[in-house]
């Protein structure tokens, strides 16, 4: 069980859980709708989506 | 000592790499590219560490980044040079020949009549891969002049410019799986086999990982290739080719291990980090 209360997700507004150990820039997963979402640490904790993949990404 | 970490996201192997300097007590600061900004005529503000840890998932801010803080004389993992040579498959063969470590035949063309002769010369199938790329994306597999020629003329019309230098592997007929090994300084750590029914066995693409042991053939040729691109934390792949044996196929300078780290049981964060605190150590010996 998380210590952090579930955050809305942007997509859905579904409830996404987070980890006991969540940092920011951190990428999570909605499993209501599927979308790839950022973690945002500006005080309280939000989610934005995930910048979208790019032809350099990579590893 | 202060490591910072220069990222875009942060994915599992982010988060393990920093839990791993947590608990070595190593403070680490997070440096987003998305915010980061290189002052030129700053440099001070970059030499209080003693290492940047590269972990930018655009190659193209990976490379300015570390041009920029080699030229401060700030130390990364990797260096400049090695992202340059891993980040571009054309620069990797290069050096791969150059050292004489065995890879796919390769042929390189810069127009779509010379990459037909040159395919046609090569011999079906051959594989088409953008110079720079990562997790298989654009990947072509060629199976006959049909195809060549439409391929070939849709990355002349629909392309952007670097897609057209035309890399061109030869397509080896490996066994549903092919090898990922980790290589940290002069070690190969641990490594992969990852399966797919597809000609395509990345795990970015649903390839499965099983535990490959290292083999002294295996390291012998991971620390060939390591050295033929500069050396440093590095993913050597590698395909067994049913007569010429292990041959390299790519290497990756900022690579993932979220299916390989649980898979061998081994600890790549920890390993990565004590790699970057050794480092750290010798720039402050060095003075």
């Amino acid at each position: 069980m998380s210590a952090e209360q579930p955050v809305e997700c942007p997509e859905c507004a579904a409830a996404v859980a987070l980890p006991d150990d969540v940092v920011a820039g951190e990428i999570l997963q909605c499993a209501e709708c599927g979308v790839e979402l950022e973690v945002v640490k500006d005080g309280a904790i939000s989610l934005r989506p995930a910048p979208e993949e790019e032809e350099d990404w990579g590893e | 000592m202060t490591i910072g970490m220069l990222l875009s996201r942060v994915r599992v192997e982010e988060k393990l790499l920093l839990q791993a300097f947590h608990d070595r007590g190593v403070p680490v600061v997070v440096l987003d590219d998305r915010e980061t900004v290189f002052d030129y005529h700053r440099a001070d503000q970059w030499r209080r560490f003693d290492v940047v840890v590269e972990r930018c998932i655009n190659h193209s801010r990976a490379l300015c980044g570390l041009r920029i803080l080699n030229d401060f004389g700030v130390a990364t993992v990797n260096t400049y040079e090695v992202a340059l040579v891993c980040g571009n498959k054309l620069e990797t063969t290069s050096a791969l020949v150059r050292h004489e470590v065995p890879t796919p035949r390769c042929r390189i063309a810069f127009t779509p009549e010379s990459a037909l002769a040159a395919i046609e010369e090569l011999g079906y199938p051959v594989v088409l891969k953008p110079a720079v790329g990562s997790w298989g994306r654009l990947l072509s597999k060629i199976n006959d002049r049909d195809a060549a020629e439409a391929i070939l003329e849709h990355k002349e019309i629909l392309g952007s410019y670097h897609h057209s230098i035309f890399y061109i592997q030869e397509y080896v007929d490996k066994p549903a799986r092919d090898i990922r090994a980790f290589v940290v300084g002069d070690e190969t750590i641990c490594a992969i086999y990852r399966y797919s029914p597809h000609w395509i066995t990345n795990t970015a693409r649903g390839g499965e990982g099983e535990i490959c042991p290292v083999t002294a053939e295996l390291d012998e040729i991971c620390q060939r290739a390591s050295q033929a691109v500069g050396g440093g934390v590095l993913a050597v792949d590698l395909i067994e080719h049913p007569e010429r044996g292990l041959l390299v196929n790519e290497i990756n300078h900022t690579m993932e291990f979220h299916t390989a780290q649980p898979t061998t049981g081994i600890d790549i964060a920890g390993m990565i980090v004590d790699y970057v605190v050794g480092v750290a150590k010798r720039r402050q010996q060095d003075g």
